[in-house]
């Protein structure tokens, strides 16, 4: 089992990514883009500058031009950019899209698309969710039938996650009844038949519905094998997952030292508010919470890299943690700063709907403690 | 005392070492050689901050299992506020003079020495009068009395010193300078108590709950209410020992130990009270049998064990005592 603590190269890693997240202006960045309404919801110079460094290749594997790096360095740009609200669509675009392309694409698609993704010339959006399917992957209407030599596809994906400017989609279709019949598909943005609209969700990030109305696309455009969707995409499921989950761990800990120093600042009744026990005691319980929460991601990430046995055990315990974690921390985070909180004025609220996206995201604790007691046979 | 210096009677293992011998001694389902304080708090403590001479006498009997100790902290009015302990301890040539009223002093009875916090100077603020001291229970003065408790057990004593002559000699650090001594070695035992917390040798509660509660037809814990409970605790078990490995790994790599013990010791007892509720709970009724016919021994002290557990988040520092010191020394809230 590795060790659970960052290497030298890792601590460096860490440091650079919340340099470069702060440098951006940190958490004002994304209050800007949100009144701006900009219709990215991203900087595409920031997005720019993490090709630049790499990143957008950190979890593909050398060979297909990425920096090779594992979930445990992946998990430590995401840290950064939580703590900072960077809205750059890292996890759909590189961990999930990039990553279940190199995992189940051909030669001819990974070599089509991974250089100018990695370039960050151009950007996958993974259409995951429609409205039914809530956290099942397999609860899939989208339909695909066989069109000549290729595929027409038809259905309404939602909440896609950098949807907005995507350059194409990868998309879960139900290609013959049964529950095994999902079939991936690599689709072009400018193909006829799909449109995209943007989508305004409380976190006031890149979100789209993707409609898809008789979209042909070539027998080519399938990624892996008919009908054989499911397994890869439940493989670049995890490791989103648990790259969320660092997300989740940079909001939390942001949000927390936040409210620590509230605590030590605001004075009432003539002392400050942090010398009452009622405070002292919940915050400590965060604190223990946030450990917690920390050890859960940093063994996730390692188990994925290590191809553990109890990998995918090790992702939903880290994702019901971190969620139970990130909705305590930031409810009470705004507990504790009281009224002011409540203000648009003041960042706080911020964390509090962004924590609400992450929470939702590839299944909340519920889910997968589901999922925990199934894996285990409870 | 795996990794205690050979030259005590220890095995001088690394930390990793002793950490593989612990994980096939648990696999193999057999208890460690030896346990209890001597073992976990007062030879560390020895080990920090006694003299050569003072580890030379104590730690090798300890290794070899020849004498038991005791912990002389808790009095009747310094409970959760440790420092405001009065027995008294008044120097007289090379000895000192004790005299006051320990409680819940473990094993008491059975103890051939006992590790006490005295009071050696009562006029200047509270911590800074404390010494930490070495007493020989087969003194004269020393009288035990068990206490019974909610269980039916009777592990802890009160342990009265009526002019109990201790020599000069036994005292550990520095006269007066006995509460650095004692948060030290407070921090063994919050290691050592939060360690309980990872469950491991126990029955297991997945076991536990598809035979007493019964599985439906997918073989699933038949109650959706404690198949999620089970789920709850196992994950935070999960999470628990992976933060306490973190930590290790952290210490290996040369980080500082810091007040890290105090959320072990909380998380740790919590989890453990939360787990003894949920094996009640998987029990039902027959998790109330005291004494006789009509429950199985594992049954029998399943009662016993859940009412000992109610003490976890008191003893060593209450909980609440433990919040904070995380809220004071980690977080750094004001007072």
């Amino acid at each position: 089992m590795a060790s659970l603590v960052l290497t030298a190269p890792q601590e460096m890693l860490a440091r650079t990514a919340a340099e470069l997240v702060s440098k951006h202006g940190g958490v004002d960045r994304q209050r800007r883009l949100r009144d701006e309404g900009a219709e990215l919801g991203y900087s595409p110079e920031v997005w720019a500058e993490m090709a630049d460094l790499g990143w957008l290749g950190i979890p593909l594997s050398e060979e297909h031009g990425g920096l090779g790096m594992g979930m445990a360095e992946t998990v430590l740009i995401t840290e950064a950019m939580g703590r900072g609200l960077a809205p750059e669509p890292f996890v759909s675009a590189v961990v999930f899209a990039g990553g279940l392309l190199a995992d189940a694409g051909s030669a001819e698609q990974r070599a089509a698309w991974l250089p100018p993704l990695i370039d960050g010339e151009k950007r996958l959006a993974p259409a995951l969710l429609e409205a039914g399917s809530r956290y099942g992957l397999d609860r899939v209407e989208t339909q695909a039938r066989t069109n000549g030599d290729g595929w027409s596809l038809s259905g309404e994906k939602v909440q896609v996650v950098g949807g907005v400017g995507a350059d194409g989609f990868l998309i879960a279709a139900r290609t013959e009844d049964g529950d095994n019949g999902l079939t991936l598909f690599l689709v072009p943005a400018e193909a006829n038949g799909l449109e995209v609209v943007a989508q305004g969700r409380v976190d006031s990030r890149n979100s789209a519905i993707v409609r898809l109305s008789d979209v042909h696309v070539p027998a080519g455009a399938v990624l892996g094998a008919v009908g054989g969707g499911l397994e890869p995409l439940g493989r670049a499921v995890d490791r989103a997952t648990v790259a969320v989950c660092g997300e989740m761990l940079g909001l939390m800990t942001e949000a927390f030292e936040r409210t620590i120093e509230y605590l030590k600042s605001r004075s009432q009744f003539g002392v400050l508010i942090g010398t009452f026990q009622a405070l002292k005691h919940r915050a400590a319980k965060m604190f223990v919470e946030i450990e917690l929460s920390r050890s859960a991601v940093m063994s996730a990430a390692r188990a994925i890299d290590e191809g553990s046995d109890d990998a995918e055990l090790q992702v939903s315990n880290a994702k019901a943690r971190c969620s139970d974690a990130l909705i305590l921390v930031t409810n009470e985070a705004l507990q504790m700063h009281g009224g002011i909180g409540m203000t648009d004025e003041h960042d706080i609220g911020l964390f509090m709907k962004r924590a609400r996206a992450l929470e939702f995201a590839f299944g909340d604790a519920a889910f997968h403690r589901q999922r925990f007691a199934r894996l285990r046979g409870f | 005392m795996p990794t205690w210096p050979e030259d005590y009677g220890g095995a001088g293992l690394s930390r990793d070492e002793a950490l593989v011998l612990h994980e096939e001694i648990a696999r193999l389902g057999l208890p460690m050689p030896l346990t209890g304080f001597g073992y976990s708090m007062i030879g560390p403590t020895l080990l920090d901050h006694g003299t050569e001479a003072q580890r030379a006498e104590h730690l090798p009997k300890i290794a070899r299992g020849e004498i038991r100790w005791c912990q002389g902290y808790s009095e009747p009015n310094a409970g959760s506020d440790l420092a405001s302990l009065a027995t008294s301890a008044v120097r007289d040539g090379d000895f000192y003079v004790i005299n006051g009223q320990k409680i819940w002093t473990s094993g008491a009875d059975q103890a051939d020495w006992i590790f006490m916090l005295v009071r050696t100077n009562p006029d200047v603020k509270k911590q800074r009068g404390i010494t930490f001291i070495l007493v020989d229970m087969e003194s004269p003065g020393v009288e035990v009395r068990p206490i019974r408790l909610i269980s039916g057990a009777s592990p802890f004593c009160e342990t009265f010193f009526h002019n109990v002559r201790a020599p000069v000699h036994q005292v550990i650090g520095d006269v007066n300078g006995g509460w650095t001594v004692a948060k030290a070695l407070l921090g063994h035992e919050r290691a050592s108590i939060g360690g309980m917390g990872r469950g491991g040798a126990g029955a297991s509660l997945p076991g536990l709950a598809r035979d007493y509660v019964g599985v439906d037809e997918n073989g699933r814990i038949d109650d959706p209410a404690i198949r999620e409970r089970v789920t709850q605790c196992e994950m935070d078990a999960m999470s628990y020992g992976l933060t306490i490995k973190r930590h290790g790994d952290g210490l290996e790599a040369g980080h500082k130990p810091g007040p890290e013990s105090s959320m072990f010791k909380y998380y740790g007892t919590e989890l453990n009270m939360r787990r003894e509720e949920l094996m009640l709970s998987i029990r039902g009724p027959q998790a109330l049998g005291w004494e006789g016919e009509g429950f199985e021994p594992a049954e029998l002290n399943q009662t016993r064990t859940w009412l000992r557990s109610r003490a976890n988040s008191i003893e060593g520092g209450t909980s609440e005592i433990q919040l904070n010191i995380i809220a004071k020394r980690v977080l750094g809230l004001p007072d």
